[in-house]
C-alpha cells in the first residue's frame, strides 16, 4: 500500500509541472501586459519610459526565458511578486503574516468554504437519505423542488433580497463585511457573536445553491443500494427499517460522495467573485479575479499552481479514502 | 422527524415571498438638527465612506489607481493646488515667482509644517522627491512632466526652484503631492519595497491608522495638520465591492457617504428616509463620453460623414435616458463653467433630414432599396467598439444604433474586455469607431490626445486626427502661462473641433455623490466637495461614532 502511495505522489510531480506550463503560457497569450495599469491611455506615459517598465520587470524577454525564471524561483517555494501597484509578494497577499489569522484571505475564504460544506454535507445526507426512502412521496416532492430552487437561483439575487429583509426592514443582522465597526471595542463574547451574525447570511446561500448536488447524489446512491441483495437479506432477516438504512444500507450509500468530497478540496480554496462581492468578503475570488483583470503573472500562477496542486492532492486523498472504505480497492491491489 | 429539517428552509423561503414589511426609520437624531443647514462646529465623531475598491499604493507617484489617490490626498499635501474657480493657490508653498520667460519657477514654502513623525519638512524633501520620480528605477506613470525639467535646486530650506528648456504651461500645477516624500524615512531605500507604500507617513490632514486588506481604511485626523485640526476625528473607507449592496448599508446607517448611480439618485432616494437624513450633491464630473471616428477609415475620412452622424444623434436623448437627466449634453473635450470652455461651438441639434442630405452630398444613397444607405454597391454598416462592463457606455450605443438606423446607416455594437480592447484595437488602429470617455485633468493642456505627433501606437491620438492649426494653438496653450492668450487658443481648437467632428462629444455625466445629513459645511463647487473635507463637522449632540478604547 505504501509503494502505491509513494508512486501516486512521483507521479503528481510530472503532472503539476505539466499544468504550471500551460497555464503560464495561456496566461501570456491573453493581450495586455501587467504594465498596462500604470501605462495604458496614460496621456503622461512615454514610449521609452514604457519599454523601461517592461524592462525592469523582465517582460520584454521570451515566454519561455520567463517561464524559466519563474521555475527557477518557484522550487524554492518563492512565488515572486505581485505586478500590481503595491508589488508585494504574492504569498503576502494571498497569506498576509502581519494580519492576524482571521484577517488572511486563504484563510477567509478557506474557512467560509469549510463551513458551508459541513452545512451542505450536514442537511443534504439526511435529506438525500429520506428522501431516498420516501421516495416519489410528497415529501420526496417537496425536497427536490427545494434543493433544486435553490440550485436554480440566482445567488446574487437571493442574497440581495435577504439582505433586504433581514438587513433593511428587520435590521436583525448585519449584511455587508465580516465584523462590525465597533468590533475592537467589543469584549470576546461580543466578537464572536459579532462574527457570526456576519456569517449568518453568506452561509445560508451559500449552503442553500449547494445542497442540490450532493443531496441528490445521496438520494441516487441511495436508491442503487437498497435494491441490493443484502439489503433484501437484511430486511428478510427481520431487521427493524431503521437499521436496514443506517447501519448496511448507509456506509455503501456514502462511496460516491467520498469522490466528490475530494473533488471539493481545490474548491476550498476558489472563492466566487459575485458571492464575495455581494458579501463584501475580501477572499481568494475576488484576488483571483483582479488578478486576471490586470495580467498579474504572477499572483495568477500562485493560485493556479496551489489549486492545481490542491486538485491532485484531492485526488489521492479521495483514492486513499476509498481504501479504507471498500474493502474490495484495498485486496484488489 | 425528517421533515422538520427541511420545513425550516421552507419557511424562510416563505418569509422571503411575503411582502416586505414597512422601512424603520433609524438614527435617534432630532429630525431639527439633521436638517438645519448649519450647527456648532465641534471635534469627533467619523466619516465612513463607502468604496467599491482598495488602494493599491499609498505613495501617490506609484500609484495610478483613483482609490489610491483618493485616500492619498487626505494624507499628503502639494505644493500647489486649485481652488475653487480652477486657479492656482498655495499650498506647502507659500507663495512662488515665475519668471518673465516662463523658465524658471521658483517656490517660497511654508515654515514649520511638520511631517506626522514630527520631523520638520523642507526644500530638501521636495527634491528628493523629485529625483525619485525621474529615476529610471521608480515605476510611476506621471514621470513626464518632470522630465521637462532642465535643473532644480534647493535655494535654503523654505525654497525650492526649477528651471525648464522651455515654457511649460502645465509646469506649476504639476507640483502637487506626486513629489512631496519623507527624505529622512525613505533616502537610500528602494522606494516600491518600502513599508510607506501601506504605511505611509505624511504631513495633510489625515494620518493611515489602520488599513485590513480588502475591508477597510481607518484614516485619523492629524491633530498639528498646517491649517488646523480638521473636526472630524476618523474617516474611514469602508470596502463593499457591490454597488447594490453599499446602497443597502447606506440605508441601514453603516456608511455615510457614497457616490449614487442615476437610478439611486433619482428614483431610489427620492424618500423621505433619505431627505430627513441624507443629503445628496450633484455637480459636473471632469469627464467626457464620446464617439470616436477612426479618421483613416475611407468613410469617416469625409467631414460631411461625420457631420451627418453627428445630426443623426440626439444627445438630450441619451443624457434623459442612460443617466436619468444627470449630465449634460457635450460640446467639447472640456466641462462647461470652467475656463477654457466654449460656449459659442457649432452645435448639431438632432436633424435626421441634414444628416441624410449631408450623407447624400458624400454619395450615401440608398440605391437597392433595402433601407441601408450605399455606395460603391457597398451597404454603409460599421461597428461601434467599447468597452466591456460599463452598462452606461453600452446603453448609449444601443440609443445610437436606434437613431442612426433611422437614416440608414446600420451600427453593430461590440463590447471587449479592456485589456484586448487596447491592445487588440485600439493601439492596432483597427476600429471604425468607439464609445469612450475621457477624464479631463484640471489643467487645459490637450496635446496628447489632438496632436498629429502622437498618433504612434499606444500613443493617445488614436483616431489619427491631423489639423496643422489645432497642432500650432496646443504648442501655443502650453507654451504660455497668460490664462488670456491661453485662452484663446483653446477656445479656437473647440471650434475648429466642432466644426470637423472627429469626436462627437456626447455628454459631461454628474458626479453624484449622497452624505449623511449630520455632516456639515459642505459646499459643492466646481471642483466637487471633497476639496474643504477638514472643515466638515458634526455638531455634538448630533455626533454618532465615539472613539472606541
Amino acid at each position: 500500500m505504501f509503494k502505491y502511495l509513494a508512486k501516486r505522489f512521483l507521479e503528481m510531480i510530472p503532472t503539476l509541472f505539466g499544468i504550471t506550463l500551460i497555464s503560464f503560457f495561456i496566461i501570456h497569450l491573453a493581450p495586455g501586459k501587467p504594465t498596462d495599469a500604470l501605462s495604458e491611455m496614460n496621456p503622461k506615459m512615454t514610449p521609452e519610459a514604457r519599454e523601461r517598465l517592461e524592462k525592469l520587470y523582465n517582460l520584454d524577454k521570451p515566454v519561455i526565458v520567463q517561464y524559466g525564471m519563474w521555475l527557477k524561483r518557484i522550487v524554492r517555494l518563492d512565488f515572486g511578486e505581485s505586478f500590481s501597484m503595491d508589488r508585494r509578494p504574492v504569498m503576502q497577499k494571498i497569506w498576509d503574516t502581519k494580519q492576524p489569522l482571521l484577517e488572511r484571505r486563504l484563510f477567509i475564504t478557506f474557512m467560509l468554504n469549510l463551513i458551508a460544506m459541513i452545512i451542505i454535507l450536514m442537511i443534504a445526507i439526511p435529506v438525500g437519505i429520506s428522501s431516498a426512502t420516501h421516495q416519489n412521496t410528497l415529501y420526496d416532492k417537496i425536497t427536490t423542488t427545494t434543493v433544486f430552487l435553490g440550485f436554480a437561483m440566482p445567488s446574487f439575487w437571493l442574497a440581495l433580497l435577504l439582505m433586504m429583509l433581514f438587513g433593511v426592514y428587520l435590521d436583525w443582522l448585519p449584511i455587508s463585511g465580516l465584523k462590525s465597526m465597533s468590533y475592537d471595542s467589543l469584549s470576546v463574547g461580543g466578537k464572536i457573536l459579532d462574527r457570526l451574525k456576519h456569517l449568518v447570511l453568506p452561509m445560508f446561500v451559500a449552503a442553500f445553491g449547494g445542497l442540490a448536488a450532493d443531496s441528490r447524489y445521496m438520494r441516487s446512491s441511495m436508491l442503487e443500494v437498497v435494491r441490493q441483495d443484502y439489503v433484501t437479506v437484511a430486511r428478510a432477516k427481520g431487521l427493524p427499517e431503521k437499521t436496514v438504512i443506517y447501519r448496511h444500507a448507509f456506509r455503501n450509500a456514502l462511496l460516491p460522495l467520498i469522490t466528490l468530497a475530494g473533488l471539493s478540496v481545490p474548491g476550498l480554496i476558489g472563492g466566487s467573485v459575485i458571492f464575495e462581492n455581494i458579501f463584501g468578503i475580501p477572499g481568494m475570488g475576488q484576488l483571483f479575479f483582479n488578478g486576471v483583470m490586470t495580467r498579474d503573472y504572477s499572483l495568477i500562477m500562485a493560485i493556479l499552481t496551489i489549486g492545481a496542486f490542491l486538485t491532485l492532492i484531492g485526488n489521492l486523498l479521495a483514492d486513499i479514502g476509498y481504501m479504507f472504505a471498500d474493502p474490495r480497492i484495498r485486496t484488489g491491489r | 422527524m425528517r421533515i422538520a429539517s427541511s420545513s425550516t428552509i421552507i419557511i424562510l423561503i416563505l418569509m422571503l415571498l411575503t411582502p416586505a414589511c414597512k422601512q424603520k426609520v433609524k438614527g435617534s437624531e432630532t429630525e431639527a438638527d439633521l436638517k438645519a443647514e448649519n450647527g456648532q462646529p465641534a471635534y469627533g465623531d467619523a466619516l465612513v465612506e463607502g468604496v467599491i475598491g482598495e488602494p493599491s499604493n499609498l505613495i501617490p507617484m506609484l500609484a495610478s489607481d483613483s482609490a489610491s489617490h483618493n485616500v492619498a490626498n487626505h494624507i499628503f499635501n502639494g505644493l500647489v493646488k486649485y481652488d475653487t474657480d480652477l486657479s492656482v493657490i498655495g499650498d506647502l508653498a507659500e507663495s512662488w515667482d515665475i519668471s518673465k520667460d516662463g523658465l524658471v519657477i521658483t517656490f517660497h514654502l511654508r515654515k514649520g509644517v511638520k511631517w506626522t513623525d514630527g520631523v520638520e519638512f523642507t526644500a530638501d524633501d521636495v527634491m528628493f522627491g523629485y529625483k525619485t520620480i525621474i529615476d529610471e528605477k521608480t515605476p510611476s506613470a506621471y514621470k513626464e512632466d518632470f522630465l521637462q525639467v532642465k535643473k532644480a535646486e534647493v535655494l535654503d530650506k523654505y525654497t525650492f526652484r526649477v528651471t525648464y528648456e522651455k515654457p511649460f504651461a502645465p509646469a506649476l500645477t504639476s507640483w502637487t503631492s506626486l513629489v512631496i516624500l519623507p527624505k529622512h524615512l525613505l533616502e537610500g531605500k528602494d522606494i516600491t519595497k518600502s513599508d510607506l507604500v501601506r504605511s505611509p507617513v505624511g504631513l495633510g490632514p489625515y494620518k493611515l491608522a489602520k488599513w485590513v486588506s480588502g475591508q477597510e481604511l481607518v484614516l485619523e485626523s492629524n491633530k498639528d495638520y498646517f491649517e488646523g485640526r480638521p473636526y472630524i476625528d476618523r474617516y474611514i473607507y469602508k470596502v463593499i465591492p457591490d454597488p447594490a449592496t453599499m446602497f443597502l448599508v447606506l440605508k441601514t446607517g453603516d456608511v455615510d457617504m457614497m457616490g449614487l448611480t442615476p437610478i439611486q439618485y433619482t428614483k431610489q432616494t427620492d424618500n423621505t428616509f433619505f431627505k430627513n437624513n441624507f443629503r445628496k450633491y450633484r455637480y459636473p464630473a471632469f469627464s467626457y463620453t464620446h464617439l470616436a471616428f477612426n479618421q483613416k477609415h475611407p468613410w469617416f475620412s469625409d467631414k460631411r460623414v461625420r457631420q451627418a452622424m453627428s445630426y443623426a444623434i440626439d444627445k438630450n436623448e441619451i443624457v434623459d435616458v442612460v443617466l436619468f437627466g444627470l449630465g449634460s449634453p457635450a460640446t467639447g473635450p472640456y466641462v462647461p463653467n470652467t475656463w477654457p470652455y466654449n460656449p459659442n461651438v457649432k452645435r448639431y441639434e438632432y436633424n435626421p433630414e441634414k444628416a441624410k442630405e449631408l450623407l447624400k452630398e458624400a454619395g450615401w444613397q440608398d440605391r437597392d432599396g433595402d433601407g441601408i444607405l450605399d455606395k460603391d454597391s457597398k451597404p454603409f454598416s460599421f461597428t461601434i467598439l467599447t468597452n466591456a462592463g460599463n452598462s452606461l457606455r453600452k446603453n448609449t450605443a444601443t440609443i445610437i444604433q436606434s437613431r442612426l438606423e433611422k437614416i440608414g446607416v446600420k451600427v453593430e455594437i461590440r463590447t471587449v474586455e479592456w485589456s484586448t480592447f487596447v491592445n487588440q484595437f485600439i493601439d492596432k488602429k483597427r476600429f471604425e469607431a468607439v464609445l469612450l470617455g475621457w477624464s479631463i485633468g484640471l489643467d487645459a493642456d490637450q496635446y496628447d490626445i489632438w496632436h498629429s505627433s502622437k498618433t504612434k501606437e499606444k500613443e493617445l491620438n488614436f483616431i489619427s486626427y491631423n489639423n496643422p492649426e489645432v497642432d500650432q494653438l496646443l504648442e501655443k496653450g502650453r507654451r504660455t502661462f497668460a490664462i488670456e492668450e491661453r485662452k484663446k487658443a483653446y477656445f479656437r481648437i473647440q471650434e475648429i473641433l466642432a466644426d470637423e467632428v472627429p469626436y462627437i462629444f456626447l455628454y459631461v455625466p454628474d458626479a453624484t455623490p449622497i452624505v449623511h445629513a449630520r455632516i456639515k459645511n459642505i459646499k459643492p463647487t466646481a471642483i466637487g466637495i471633497s476639496y474643504n473635507m477638514p472643515k466638515w463637522y458634526v455638531p455634538k449632540p448630533l455626533q454618532r461614532h465615539t472613539m472606541g478604547q
